[in-house]
């Protein structure tokens, strides 16, 4: 991706605030965002794991749609993605893609139906921020005449994630801590609207909290008041989310990758592999039958060197089988870890491989994923 | 006192009789965070002033290191191997990289000595 200079990058609603903690700021998806505080990455990813992180992830799209009356806006969004819509329960959320032709993933995102006992029939998104411009038109343009999109600029979104994000949440907002895990529902408070889900891009507890954007520094303010809630940057956001084996849009899945080959049939429910009805769904049908030439696997390097996005994977005669998509150092394990895509004969968790890193072949071997045994809410 | 020397990719060198040690600015380690890897040169290994001969990797990114000057690589800072983080506790101390047994001292005077360095620094915001 190309960045803007820094003059023209996009800001959330707590810039500054980020700017006062003292964060290293950084370009990502066209937005001024912290990599990480004075802590630095590792402590604020062990923090993380231990009691809980606060994460700006306002730079993400945020957007509800609407149907046109009559229609059945699930069904609707099932022509676009694999995922079951229709299954959802009121509040209910639910991880997906929308897909091209191809079966390849045009973004990965979050569906809620929604809470609202007037608007059971309305969708609420959480999109890529690298990504929420592409995503928004092509659903207007596809739902055109069925659906109505509302995207949610004037909305920041902030992620507490880890084992005390509950116990700190119910403090603020007893309702929103008590959601079940993969649901959602909204809060007035204090005349504001705020949306909680219980999610997130870490392996660990924890919730996404929608704000107004003039409430966002505010509320940041008060979760980062409480004694287990220091903030985190993008940098732990990525480490951690590598930990809990999930893939980030444009490194380990794209356009020319399928859910299958990465990995995400657990998201593809049952009536929708065996029924269709979605962009590619013949050549993902066709995956599921006789599988696929390639597979999203961890990979764990034997010694300390990380190996990072690029690095070409080798089986042990010296032939090139894959490539990583996601590399670097887990602060959990104290060691190196990523995950490629390899042919589909070298995904057994074990097999040994080999990673050409600066011109030399580093002993590996597939793994399975997670890294780190996930620890959602029960 | 011996006398340090700093280049424009931020190594520092120090020079006793005819071994320079060679490590990161402590500008450098703060620049990158959190060091979990360094992959150090063969002893033995010869280099030419600005050749990559070592890397550091921050939970990030991996970064090149270059020889401050031409030379012929003596000893390893081995503790590295299994304390990386050393290097962001005492960059400029304990947490040295390499020494080098010099082939041309001369090369040194187009160095930054700290002041210059310090200044560069500033410059760079």
């Amino acid at each position: 991706m190309v960045e803007l200079p820094s003059a023209e990058l996009h800001k959330t609603p707590l810039h500054a605030l980020h700017l006062k903690l003292g964060a290293k700021m950084t370009a990502f998806a066209g937005y001024d965002m912290p990599v990480h505080y004075p802590a630095g990455i590792l402590k604020e990813h062990l923090h993380t794991r231990a009691h809980a992180g606060l994460f700006d992830v306002s730079h993400m799209g945020q957007a509800v749609l609407h149907p046109r009356p009559g229609v059945d806006i699930a069904a609707a969004f099932e022509s676009l993605t694999p995922g079951d819509i229709a299954g959802l329960s009121p509040g209910q959320m639910r991880y997906t893609q929308l897909l091209n032709e191809r079966g390849g993933i045009l973004d990965d995102l979050m569906v809620t139906r929604h809470w609202a006992k007037d608007k059971g029939n309305a969708l609420f998104l959480v999109v890529n921020a690298g990504r929420k411009m592409e995503d928004f038109t092509h659903i207007e343009k596809a739902l055109t005449g069925v659906a109505v999109l509302e995207p949610l600029p004037d909305r920041a979104l902030l992620a507490l994630q880890g084992p005390q994000a509950a116990n700190v949440l119910a403090r603020h907002i007893p309702q929103g801590a008590a959601l079940k895990f993969m649901h959602g529902g909204s809060f007035a408070i204090a005349s504001q609207e705020v949306i909680v889900h219980r999610c997130g891009y870490t392996g660990e507890d924890g919730f996404e909290i929608s704000l107004p954007a003039s409430a966002a520094q505010e509320w940041a303010v008060r979760l980062l008041a409480e004694p287990e809630v220091e903030p985190v940057g993008l940098g732990a956001r990525d480490s951690l989310r590598l930990e809990a084996g999930l893939c980030l849009y444009g490194h380990d899945i794209d356009e020319t990758t399928t859910p299958i080959e990465a990995n995400l049939l657990w998201s593809i429910g049952k009536r929708r592999r065996e029924a269709g009805g979605f962009p590619g769904a013949a050549i993902i049908q066709e995956q599921i039958r006789q599988g696929v030439s390639r597979l999203l696997v961890g990979v764990k390097p034997d010694g300390r060197a990380p190996a990072r996005e690029g690095t070409e994977i080798q089986d042990q005669t010296g032939k090139k089988i894959g490539q990583i998509t996601s590399g670097g150092f887990s602060p959990t394990l104290n060691a190196p870890i990523a995950m490629g895509y390899v042919s589909a004969a070298f995904a057994a968790p074990g097999t040994p491989l080999q990673l050409l890193v600066r011109g030399k072949l580093l002993p590996a071997h597939t793994v399975s994923l997670p890294f780190i045994p996930k620890r959602f809410h029960k | 006192m011996q006398k340090k020397f700093y280049t424009e990719d931020h190594e520092w060198i120090s020079l006793d009789g005819e071994i320079a040690t060679v490590g990161i600015s402590n500008y450098a380690q703060e620049q990158l965070g959190d060091i979990v890897f360094v992959e150090l040169p063969q002893i033995g290994a010869g280099a030419q002033q600005g050749d990559e001969i070592a890397v550091v990797e921050s939970v990030k990114a991996a970064s090149e290191i270059y020889a401050p000057a031409s030379g012929e690589v003596t000893a390893v800072n081995t503790a590295l191997e299994s304390e990386p983080a050393r290097v962001n506790e005492a960059a400029e101390g304990d947490g040295w990289f390499f020494r080098l047994r010099l082939s041309d001292k001369t090369e040194l005077d187009r160095l930054m000595d700290a002041d210059a360095y310090q200044r560069y620094v500033e410059g760079l915001g």
